[in-house]
């Protein structure tokens, strides 16, 4: 330290001292300028493919094939867009223990939020697809329930029933029941077409369609939803209704014919 | 006459006697294997016995009269009370309309009350004395029958329809004509559909109508795996035969990769993968769309019929006796989906002479 503070007069110092002040501008700018800040974000970006990615190697690879190709026991996620995995693997369908099965059923989400974005950045990076939906185009703040309704019987109760109970299809497939599931996941659903459902993309029924049909499911479906009449026996129709007046609604008038006609108690016992 | 209706025997006074009488009959001997046992004895009830027992009877017969009483004006206060929109959670029932249960409650109430204490009270406080009433003959006694029968003659005299030709004739005439109104209002059964049934609205150069979105569809506009249902361009639905239209004309278009096509027709009547298919079944008529995007298998909720999209259509499950017409479609000239003429056969359920 002290050999440097005796050169301090050197001829060469100030020139020293100049190129320290030039890199540290330089470094400084590098650092703050905007351009590096759109560098860091592709910096988040590319980090958040390559999280995703490792997820993908240990949770996915195994049926859909590296990079996403797919294999003979899950089809090829190239395309499929991160909506697709926000929805599959948000509401636990994916990953799948078998593809064996008719049908992959929603269960408990073994994933964190981040990660799904992780592993939704890595396949959305693998070919352009749907992207995720903010909260703006799915929220049903404001949308139209009655045009929601006409939207839902014409493109959806034909499977969901008209209340979005769900229904039966072909060889033990099913439509499933729409009550509780998040107006994301339904959002998502309806613009990727999970499994065998047809995908209605924004071309078919626009955002603000999908906005209406959410609207009306949470008005007919919701957790707080008022049935004028109460005991809605499933929302199946007349088929549950008819089987309850057969069963309880006769029942009830014979328990009290045989009631009326029964013997009265005798004064002696005979 | 009365004394005839009910024969003296029968009356209260001889009742107990009669039982007497016919527990006497009750014994079947060897001609008579299967003699009347007549009715049981009586057996008074403790009521009949016991004015404590009658008293507390009464008392819950007024009982549940009160409260038929008190239920109706509670119907009345809650029709008064109550908010239609208020809603309330009632255990097994879920969340439901709160005037609607105060008023079912109330008056199904006020009406089980009344009917229970109607029961209640004939069940064990009037009569029960069983009394059996012999038939008697039908026929009317022969004075009865010459009476009638002399008064029908002495107006068929006073009429005189016999000697007045005219009012005789004329009457026939117009009690015959009458009933031909009636036989003129079958005629709203028909006319016949003559060909109504072999054609629908769609025509060559019509466009195909997206019905959520009101709009012409392009090709690019349909995604493999979407489902998106179409009307025929210029049928709108505030049109007065819309239903009628719609009924026939309902269309479904899906996208397949052509190379999935499997039946030639089909592929030549596509553009590009999409295919357009009636969405009527043919059984008896369902609307049916339950389209299976990775299978392209169409079910019908109604009779479980199953259609083929990748193959014609073909009916591969179910009662269904035919494919679902397909309809021929390409690209108008601003480059939107068109139909190239009506469906080839008939669409929806067979009918008599289809063919």
């Amino acid at each position: 330290m002290k050999k440097l503070s005796e050169r301090r007069r050197h001829p060469l110092a100030a020139l020293v001292v100049l190129l320290f002040a030039l890199a540290a501008t330089g470094g400084l700018y590098t650092a703050f300028a905007p351009a590096d800040k759109a560098q860091a974000d592709s910096t988040a970006q590319s980090l958040a493919i390559e999280e995703g990615k490792k997820l993908y190697e240990v949770g996915c690879a195994s049926c859909h094939g590296t990079g996403g190709k797919g294999s003979s026991d899950g089809p090829s996620l190239v395309g499929v867009g991160a909506a697709a995995v926000d929805f599959q693997v948000g509401t636990g369908r994916m990953p799948a223990s078998t593809s064996q099965q008719a049908q992959v059923e929603k269960k408990k989400n073994i994933y964190s939020q981040a990660q799904i974005d992780q592993l939704a950045a890595y396949i959305a990076s693998l070919g352009a697809g749907p992207a995720k939906p903010t909260k703006d185009e799915y929220s049903p703040e404001g949308a139209d329930v009655a045009k929601g309704g006409e939207l839902f019987r014409t493109n959806c109760s034909q499977c969901h029933n008209f209340t979005g109970k769900g229904g039966a299809l072909t060889n033990g497939k099913f439509a499933p029941s729409l009550e509780g599931v998040a107006p994301k996941h339904i959002y998502e659903a309806m613009q990727t077409g999970p499994q065998n459902m047809p995908s209605f993309p924004d071309t078919t029924l626009t955002s603000k369609n999908k906005q209406d049909i959410i609207a009306y499911l949470k008005a007919v479906d919701g957790d707080e939803t008022t049935n004028p009449g109460g005991l809605e026996l499933g929302g199946l129709g007349p088929v549950s209704e008819g089987l309850f007046a057969w069963i309880f609604g006769l029942g009830a008038l014979i328990a009290v014919a045989i009631w009326v006609a029964a013997r009265t108690a005798k004064a002696k016992k005979s | 006459m009365s004394s005839q209706d009910i024969p003296e025997e029968k009356l209260p006074a001889e009742r107990d006697q009669e039982h007497g009488a016919h527990e006497a009959l009750a014994v079947a001997d060897e001609e008579n294997p299967f003699a009347d046992p007549g009715l049981p004895p009586h057996e008074h009830r403790r009521q009949d016995v016991d004015e404590k027992a009658a008293r507390h009877s009464e008392r819950t017969v007024a009982l549940l009269f009160t409260l038929s009483m008190l239920a109706t004006v509670g119907f009345i206060a809650s029709y008064v009370a109550i908010s239609p929109d208020k809603s309330i959670y009632v255990f097994p029932l879920g969340h439901l309309s709160a005037l609607n249960f105060a008023l079912g409650l109330t008056l199904g109430v006020a009406l089980f009350a009344i009917g229970a204490g109607a029961v209640h009270w004939a069940r064990t406080l009037m009569s029960d004395v069983e009394i059996a009433d012999e038939r008697h003959p039908i026929e009317a006694p022969p004075e009865t029958r010459s009476k009638v029968l002399a008064d029908f003659k002495q107006g068929a005299k006073e009429s005189a329809l016999g000697r007045r030709k005219l009012i005789r004739n004329t009457m026939f005439g117009a009690l015959t004509l009458v009933p031909l109104s009636g036989l003129m209002l079958l005629r709203d059964l028909g006319p016949l559909p003559h060909t109504k049934l072999r054609h629908t609205a769609w025509a060559k150069g019509k466009l195909l109508v997206n019905m959520n979105t009101n709009e012409p569809i392009r090709p690019s506009d349909v995604a493999v795996g979407s489902l998106t249902f179409a009307k025929p361009e210029g049928l709108e639905e505030h049109d007065e035969e819309f239903q009628t239209e719609i009924a026939k004309a309902a269309l479904m278009i899906v996208r397949l990769q052509p190379e999935n096509i499997k039946d030639k027709q089909e592929l030549d009547w596509s553009h590009e993968g999409i295919v357009a298919y009636s969405k009527i079944c043919t059984h008896v008529g369902c609307p049916i769309s339950l389209y299976e995007q990775q299978t392209h298998h169409v079910l019908c909720p109604c009779h479980q019929s199953t259609f083929d999209l990748s193959d014609g259509a073909r009916v591969i499950f179910g009662p269904a006796g035919h494919p679902l017409p397909q309809l021929r479609i390409g690209v108008s000239e601003d480059g939107y989906l068109e139909a190239l003429g009506d469906f080839a056969e008939p669409v929806g359920p067979a009918f008599w002479e289809r063919g």
